[in-house]
């Protein structure tokens, strides 16, 4: 395998986190996420992914180790310039509720300096790219549905076309065939994007589905990241109550 | 007399009153609002100062009108006239809505839309003012409006230390045992306040995005 930095897009060395009052959240853990890949952080809540996602985007800061991004440290990156190239996707969308469709999207586009005739044609462009109708623009989050919110989320978090995308449970609160929808559009759109993905979920067909390896965590440590076929023929402990948990599954999560 | 003879032979001094009232509320509130504000957004980014500042206006609070205008009076270009005076306290005694409805309407906001902003690299000024302040804006209002509507109501006890307004009257009437005396400053305060309320009330409907 190659493991010179160029063409690793993040890595984590040895990396811990603790609160202030000891407890650790993550411990010494090792990633290395390839360019283009979508790697899938799958495990149960408070097993460390979310913290794991912040980490790579500094909203937390590691209490051990080091996180590089595109080959340079974290504390060598200037902490907005390293999120504007890092699109982050949350559950609910975190929508701003007060903004429409169109300034939602726009907002970091317009903070770059953009002039406002290339923001309205990027939020059309990203509008249609994630299967939204020309006319969703100005509307607010609170007028549009779970999915809608959700696919607005994910053109915001492209908007000024980042390398990078950390998607925490994105369809997680969607109802099963919105969610559907959205893994298939997703799957379409990084098919054509090539983004380097970190996706985080607890739902073992999602991870099949979408992820081209799996980091399957507990506890605050990594388990295994495996493809997703190596996955499947795992004999790990973990993994086999996670296969079981979710039944006979094959290798784009659908049942066997 | 009755009130209604009283005010229609004094019409131009109740008009010179009010307006003195309104001047005393307006100026005293404006300073408020420019320093609470500020104080409010401060302690959200400062969590320390929290408690001191937090503290501090609390206490300005508890201390009683005619007491901090005594505290007031030795201190300099302030205590040389009484309407310095009167608006400075005024101030001090509105500060605390402001900035705890400013921190609390700060704070308030929902914080997977912050971690959102700042997760797509939002600077701190950025998030204030595109995020964080036009979501508290209703409760910032709401502060400014309490605020005033206790100024009003304050501002008639400037007149013990001769800084007008309409509690000239309501001192007038207590001195003569003259209750329409009384009520031609009281009923245009209590009026003043209505119409303040009403009127940031509605102000605070408007903008509140929700």
């Amino acid at each position: 395998m190659d493991t010179s930095s160029s063409s690793l897009a993040i890595e984590l060395r040895n990396v811990s986190y603790g609160l202030n009052g000891g407890s650790e959240v993550l411990h010494n853990l090792n990633l290395e996420i390839r360019r283009g890949e979508t790697l899938v952080l799958l495990g149960r809540s408070g097993s460390g992914k979310t913290t794991t996602l912040k980490l790579i985007n500094h909203l937390l800061t590691a209490t051990e180790g080091e996180i590089s991004v595109d080959g340079r440290a974290l504390r060598e990156w200037d902490v907005i310039r390293l999120r504007r190239m890092i699109g982050y996707v949350i559950q609910e969308a975190g929508l701003f509720p007060h903004y429409t469709v169109e300034r939602n999207i726009g907002l970091v586009p317009k903070i770059e300096g953009w002039p406002p005739d290339r923001i309205r044609q990027r939020v059309q462009e990203l509008l249609q790219l994630v299967g939204l109708e020309p006319q969703m623009a100005s509307r607010y989050p609170r007028e549009l549905s779970g999915g809608q919110r959700q696919r607005v989320g994910v053109a915001r978090a492209l908007a000024v076309d980042p390398p990078f995308l950390l998607m925490d449970e994105p369809f997680g609160a969607l109802d099963p065939l919105t969610r559907a929808e959205l893994q298939h559009e997703f799957l379409a759109l990084q098919a054509r994007l090539q983004k380097t993905v970190v996706f985080v979920t607890h739902d073992l067909r999602e991870a099949l589905l979408l992820g081209s390896r799996i980091a399957l965590m507990e506890a605050g440590r990594l388990v295994t990241i495996q493809t997703k076929h190596e996955f499947l023929a795992s004999k790990n402990p973990l993994a086999m109550a996670y296969k079981k948990a979710f039944g006979g599954l094959n290798t784009e999560g659908g049942p066997i | 007399m009755n009130l209604w003879q009283f005010m229609l032979q004094n019409h131009v001094e109740v008009l010179e009153l009010t307006l003195e009232h309104l001047w005393l509320v307006a100026i005293s509130t404006g300073l408020a609002v420019l320093v609470g504000i500020p104080l409010g957004i401060l302690i959200t980014r400062r969590p320390w100062l929290n408690k001191p500042i937090l503290g501090s206006a609390n206490i300005i609070q508890t201390i009683p009108s005619l007491a901090l205008f005594g505290f007031l009076l030795p201190a300099p270009w302030i205590g040389a006239r009484a309407d310095r005076l009167a608006i400075l306290a005024l101030m001090l005694y509105a500060l605390l809505p402001l900035i705890r409805n400013t921190y609390a309407g700060i704070k308030g906001v929902d914080p997977a839309v912050v971690e959102a902003g700042r997760g797509m690299g939002l600077t701190d000024w950025q998030l204030l003012f595109q995020v964080q302040l036009p979501l508290a804006l209703g409760v910032i209002i709401a502060g400014v409006r309490v605020a005033t509507v206790i100024s009003v109501g304050l501002a008639t006890i400037a007149a013990a230390i001769g800084a007008g307004g309409l509690g000239e009257y309501i001192f007038r009437g207590l001195a003569m045992v003259n209750n329409s005396v009384i009520l031609a400053g009281a009923i245009p305060a209590a009026l003043m306040a209505l119409t303040a309320d009403l009127g940031l009330g509605w102000l605070e409907r408007k903008l509140d995005p929700h």
